[in-house]
């Protein structure tokens, strides 16, 4: 159902020089609409596919859409739009777009815009405005949408003319795309798009304050390369930054030449193999014990397209003491805001990772240089494995249900988590192996995310399995969006982790407000509502139940087997579960507890 | 804390200037002071922005402005190096018997008279944020009615110019 992507389309990975090449398809100039020359410009920068909802506003532009070979998705809600571009554009690495009316269809997209841009994800979204002589009046549905997302998106637009349509829209996809990504909101009145004026391709972008370094400054990489040569702990500090870049080759290879351990972010897993020895895994709140020991002990961080967030960094005074900081990422912005580095260096990762390949090959000492610190490293992941403990009230254990998940769904399936508890258990108990296997709202931490990101990555990938694992609470937060990917044959694969309420937050009452539950029950177990079977049978797709642990791989399997509706597995399991291992909010990485009231002994010796 | 003058080269465009303020406040910045003018060039205004921060904080929102699509340039003004000017409009209380008094304070200042009235006279200033405070301390006494400042502008000495390079040049 999907058109194939267009090299125009696939012109748009983080390079600015392939602009040229994405705006070399020629089209003599034609008399038309605002709205007509808006399609025009999407078809000639090769979008295959719009997610959104006409409305009043927007309505011109949805009438040369009828005809045009953009695929548009009609979506249930306009958050569901936005997060579906989103799902679309972390699958794929191209640009998402989504579609709204003016007013309410355009303050719907402003959580998934500021969730991308807290996940530097490349999205333009499109919005109706009323009439230019409307503007400023509180007319009928009218919202201040370029105000209103002044400080969520890379940048945005409001069109004056019809004339400026394709350059602002070629403009919007190169800023999406290029530099640090993240998402463009092009904003057009209605009488705008009603307006004749003529349609010309390829545009000239005038874009003079914008120019992203790519190419790192050598003295840094050379500075980078003797601090690499002169470490005793390194740690290679791997953020989404590398997913970006498209730089995992490099990053496995930098790896491999140095010795040096891995730790992936949570925006970062699949950059780097979670089954590779070097690999210490996650660090941060929900972190093992070997990334974040590792962070705190090393004496020399190589920091790769991660922004120090205050998720991994702990009571961020106390984070990593000891180490000298190389910190490598895109966007300038990022160095020294929240810790000080030794070495900054600018630039795209993969250009970054190349060449500290070439520098450190000059004078790499190899793996036998680490030898006392992966000596450590080891003794601490035999010691603290990632695990859980089986529920004694004998409910279904959840992280049973993740983990065979990942194994029976294996790794070329991507998979969308939500946020909360089974987005954690998603993040530990599936071995990420490739990248683009995982997508999740890390930054904003959005609930709410999965089905429709699922939907989106579904769209881009529809070859591949995407499978949701959502929350109870978050599943009821956008799970209308089943109904479009019932009708639009998206057959996503939603694994509800029931566990009948707010996990998370449960999870802290338990550790932190002495137990008192205030807020928190849902109600889906304990009364059945609402009842998820039922209701993916209401949105047309397949629902399937499992409450015992002797059904989890039959009822995933059964899913599995299912390629022509989507399905969602109500998965009922115990509420009691917890994230282990965990650094509660506001303190130091070294208070990291193992499980409920257990601190890993750090032997000083070791090291 | 210290003060910095900050020399912002912007697209001349619509919602620019929301932009960059914007930026300051959702930062944490206070802005002391903040003046936006054409350049030499129509399609370039130039902000000079005063902000009272320590160095660290400030290279943050500095790189935090250059991330706006439509911020060309930023200059930090070295106080020394530069030429720093605020605009002060006073009316000040002035019947016959301080009319005098209040006119060798503006003769003293280098200030102007704009505007006289049969008991006050508007007064013109300009100089650097310390000339125009002295300037008020002795105009006070005799009662100021009215007064209005504008932002600090400043330039830098030399031949050197900073509107100039490939950037400004585009735009």
């Amino acid at each position: 159902m999907t058109t194939r992507p267009t090299p125009e389309t696939l012109a748009h990975r983080a390079n600015p020089a392939t602009v040229a090449a994405a705006t070399s398809a020629v089209a003599s100039p034609v008399s038309t609409s605002g709205a007509g020359s808006l399609v025009r410009s999407l078809e000639a920068l090769g979008v295959e596919v719009a997610f959104g909802i006409p409305g009043g506003a927007i309505l011109p532009a949805y009438d040369p859409l009828y005809d045009s070979k953009v695929r548009h998705i009609l979506v249930r809600h306009e958050q569901g739009a936005g997060h579906a571009a989103t799902g679309y554009a972390q699958a794929t690495g191209k640009v998402g777009v989504c579609i709204a009316t003016s007013g309410p269809g355009a303050t719907n997209l402003v959580t998934p815009i500021a969730d991308a841009y807290m996940d530097s994800v490349p999205i333009v979204a499109i919005t109706g405005q009323v009439s230019r002589p409307a503007i400023g009046t509180d007319a009928f549905q009218e919202a201040d949408i370029q105000g209103i997302t002044l400080p969520i998106t890379k940048h945005n637009f409001l069109v004056q003319s019809p004339d400026e349509i394709p350059r602002i829209l070629a403009e919007a996809f190169h800023l999406a795309a290029t530099g640090r990504p993240g998402p463009v909101l092009v904003d057009i009145p209605k009488d705008v798009l009603q307006a004749r004026t003529t349609f010309a391709w390829p545009p000239t972008l005038d874009l003079p304050g914008y120019r992203p370094t790519l190419h790192p400054h050598g003295k840094q990489i050379r500075e980078a390369a003797r601090l690499i040569a002169a470490a005793k702990r390194p740690v290679l500090y791997v953020g989404g930054g590398v997913l970006k870049a498209g730089a995992t080759d490099g990053l496995r290879k930098l790896a491999e030449v140095t010795g040096i351990p891995v730790v992936t972010t949570l925006m970062a897993l699949g950059a780097f193999p979670d089954s590779h020895p070097q690999h210490l895994g996650m660090p941060g709140m929900h972190g093992t014990v070997p990334a974040v020991y590792a962070l705190q002990k090393s004496d020399l961080l190589i920091t790769l397209g991660a922004r120090f967030d205050d998720r991994v960094t702990g009571k961020l005074d106390s984070f990593a003491p000891e180490a000298k900081i190389v910190h490598a990422d895109i966007d300038p912005a990022e160095i020294g805001k929240n810790r000080q580095a030794d070495v900054p260096i600018v630039g795209d990762a993969r250009h970054v990772i190349d060449e500290l390949i070439a520098a450190v090959s000059a004078n790499a000492a190899g793996v036998e240089q680490y030898q006392a610190w992966w000596a450590t490293l080891n003794e601490l992941r035999e010691r603290y494995p990632l695990g859980y403990e089986e529920p004694t009230d004998g409910t279904l254990a959840p992280q049973y249900v993740i983990e065979r998940l990942g194994v029976l769904a294996g790794p070329d399936t991507i998979y969308v988590a939500g946020v909360g508890q089974h987005q954690m258990w998603a993040s530990q108990f599936i071995s990420y192996e490739k990248p683009g296997t995982w997508l999740n709202s890390g930054g904003a931490g959005t609930m709410g995310y999965a089905v429709p990101a699922a939907m989106g990555a579904k769209v881009g990938k529809p070859d591949t399995q995407v499978w949701a694992v959502d929350g109870d609470g978050c599943f009821q937060m956008t799970n209308q969006e089943l109904a479009t990917c019932a009708l639009e044959g998206i057959p996503i694969k939603v694994a509800v982790i029931n566990n009948g309420n707010l996990g998370m937050v449960r999870q802290w009452q338990t550790l932190f407000y002495d137990g008192r539950y205030s807020n928190t029950e849902l109600g889906t177990h304990k009364h059945r509502i609402p009842d998820f079977v039922k209701l993916a049978e209401a949105l047309g797709c397949i629902g399937l139940r499992c409450e015992s642990k002797d059904d989890v791989d039959k009822v995933i399997q059964q899913a599995m087997e299912i390629n022509d509706a989507p399905v969602v597995i109500d998965f009922t399991v115990g509420k009691d579960a917890m994230v282990w291992p965990m650094v509660a909010a506001g303190t130091s990485n070294d208070e990291i507890m193992f499980a409920r009231d257990v601190r890993p002994t750090f032997d000083e010796d070791d090291l | 804390m210290n003060k910095h003058t900050l020399s912002v080269l912007v697209e001349n465009k619509p919602g620019v200037l929301a932009r960059v303020s914007g930026l300051f406040s959702r930062r944490g910045f206070n802005i002391d002071s903040l003046a936006v003018g054409e350049t030499e060039n129509p399609d370039v205004s130039r902000i000079t922005i005063v902000v009272n921060a320590d160095s660290s904080p400030l290279e943050q929102v500095t790189k935090q402005l250059n991330k706006l699509v439509n911020v060309l340039k930023i200059v930090e003004l070295d106080p020394q190096q530069s030429v720093q000017r605020e605009l002060l409009l006073v009316k000040v209380r002035a019947d016959r018997a301080q009319r005098s008094q209040v006119l060798e304070t503006v003769e003293l200042f280098r200030a102007k008279v704009i505007d006289v009235a049969p008991d006050t006279l508007t007064i013109e200033a300009t100089g650097n944020p310390d000339k125009l405070d002295a300037l008020l301390r002795d105009l006070e006494p005799y009662g100021i009615k009215e007064m209005v400042q504008s932002g600090l502008v400043a330039i830098g000495r030399g031949s050197r110019s900073i509107t100039t390079g490939p950037a400004l040049r585009a735009a």
